[in-house]
């Protein structure tokens, strides 16, 4: 999604199209973001349960991921994974 | 033209807002406000205007309904004071963020502590910086005039902005004074349909109010910024328009005996009365003072002030409130920041008078020019004094 500029703000800031939010990305101010160890990882999902965003999702393959565009990098995934499969790393 | 009529302020105002075709009024009373609360509530319970009028429970909920309301598209009003005001204060720069239209009569009244109900400029002062436009009257005409304006200035397609007329307590709520009370024909005439620029409506969505993040956060306060500065010109504007149809001419900065005065004070609000009879008596002395009247608060009109008072060698600031632990009182910190980077302006004195509804008479107003006068070493300029305090 373009940011605007101010000058192309709507006056009052109006939200005029309806579901507008579902292309709001929430992610943008994490600064660490979960990586997974799939050789380490035993598919349990304690972090698909976990996560307090409902962002960690499975794969086809029964392996996890986050969706990044609304993971905030709270790192609860990484700190309930028991086979120590999930490591937070530094956001560039 | 109007009826010549004799009326208490603050039902005057009531009166005049009753003549602005208003859809909703949620007005909460608070002394010396109340009289406009009761009053507009008598207008809607006799059936004389068409609006709804919301009991609330409090000036918070106050601003939120008229918030509310004025979103759906209603021209919405309310009426404060101090207390009140404070109260609906976490709520005042959500209306000019969402660029609604609210006209609010302020009653200025000292806030607590201690409690006190007279009139000074405490309350809205701490209302600075909530984007709201902030016009300050001194008598019972200035006060009908710009309340019916005020809805003309906010509902200007290029202002879309809440509007505050500023009405000393008591001193100007409670008298009764003659004016002149313009015509419901002529207020139609004078002030168009409210158009909003956006309502909450289900036959066409729309999200108000929305949140936003420090993506958007910055651009939304710029945007802000811009809008409340430009609608200085459309303030003028609908000023000009009033002076042509009602033969009462505004300006955002005005003044008395001015253009070439040595010696010139600054006053908002009621107390211009009173210090134009001083000026008057130090004139027949042959001391060339003047006064500055300084009408519109917010925006602040820079090139304005800067225009009227640069020939004078002394310029003395009143304020009715205190920055506490600051500069002085806040119209002297905004008149010396706008003439900051002046090259040929006046020495600047501050005196805090009129606290808490304390007296100020002609001959007080007259000490302040004589001791600034008496200064010949500008010993005390860019300093504040609480004028008149028991040492």
């Amino acid at each position: 999604m373009t940011l605007k500029s101010w000058r192309e703000l709507p006056i009052g800031c109006v939200v005029s199209e309806p579901g507008s939010a579902s292309e709001y990305h929430t992610g943008s101010w994490r600064s660490q973001r979960p990586i997974w160890d799939n050789a380490k990882c035993i598919k349990c999902g304690i972090c698909y349960v976990y996560c307090p965003e409902g962002c960690v999702q499975q794969g086809e393959d029964g392996f996890f991921q986050a969706n990044l565009d609304y993971c905030k990098g709270c790192g609860i995934c990484a700190h309930e994974c028991w086979p120590r499969a999930i490591k937070m790393i530094e956001e560039g | 033209m109007g009826k010549r009529v004799g009326m208490e302020v603050a039902v005057a105002v009531a009166e005049a807002v009753g003549l602005c075709n208003i859809d909703m009024a949620a007005v909460y009373p608070i002394t010396p406000q109340s009289h406009i609360a009761e009053h507009l509530s008598d207008l809607v319970a006799d059936g004389r205007i068409d609006c709804e009028f919301v009991t609330v429970e409090s000036e918070h909920s106050a601003m939120s309904a008229v918030i509310g309301a004025s979103a759906a598209g209603a021209r919405s009003y309310t009426a404060t004071s101090s207390q009140g005001l404070m109260l609906m204060h976490e709520l005042l720069p959500i209306a000019s963020a969402m660029r609604l239209p609210i006209c609010m009569a302020i009653a200025n009244r000292a806030v607590s502590g201690p409690l006190n109900i007279l009139n000074d400029h405490s309350d809205i002062m701490p209302q600075r910086d909530a984007g709201w436009i902030a016009i300050f009257v001194e008598n019972a005409q200035e006060a009908i005039d710009l309340s019916i304006a005020a809805f003309r200035i906010a509902e200007h397609k290029d202002v879309m902005l809440p509007v505050c007329v500023n009405i000393d307590g008591f001193q100007l709520t409670h008298m009764v004074e003659p004016f002149e009370m313009p015509s419901q024909d002529e207020v139609n005439r004078f002030l168009p349909p409210f158009v909003p620029h956006a309502t909450l409506h289900p036959a066409k969505p729309v999200t108000m109010g929305a949140f936003a993040m420090s993506d958007y956060f910055t651009e939304i306060m710029k945007a802000k910024d811009e809008a409340v500065k430009a609608s200085k010109k459309v303030v003028q504007d609908v000023f000009d328009e009033w002076g042509k149809m009602f033969g009462r001419p505004y300006r955002l900065v005005e003044t008395y005996l001015a253009d070439d005065a040595d010696i010139l004070m600054l006053t908002m609000g009621s107390m211009g009365e009173t210090a134009k009879i001083a000026i008057d008596e130090l004139r027949a002395r042959g001391v060339k003072a003047g006064l500055v009247k300084l009408r519109l608060w917010r925006p602040f009109p820079f090139a304005e002030l800067k225009a009227v008072v640069k020939n004078a060698r002394k310029l003395i600031v009143t304020d009715r409130a205190c920055s506490f632990g600051g500069p002085g009182g806040p119209v002297f910190s905004e008149v010396k920041s706008a003439l900051y980077a002046e090259t040929k302006r006046p020495l600047i004195y501050n005196y805090i008078i009129g606290l808490g509804g304390r007296d100020v008479q002609v001959k007080e107003f007259i000490g302040m020019f004589e001791n600034v006068l008496a200064d010949t070493a500008d010993k005390a300029a860019d300093t504040y004094e609480f004028w008149g305090v028991r040492e």
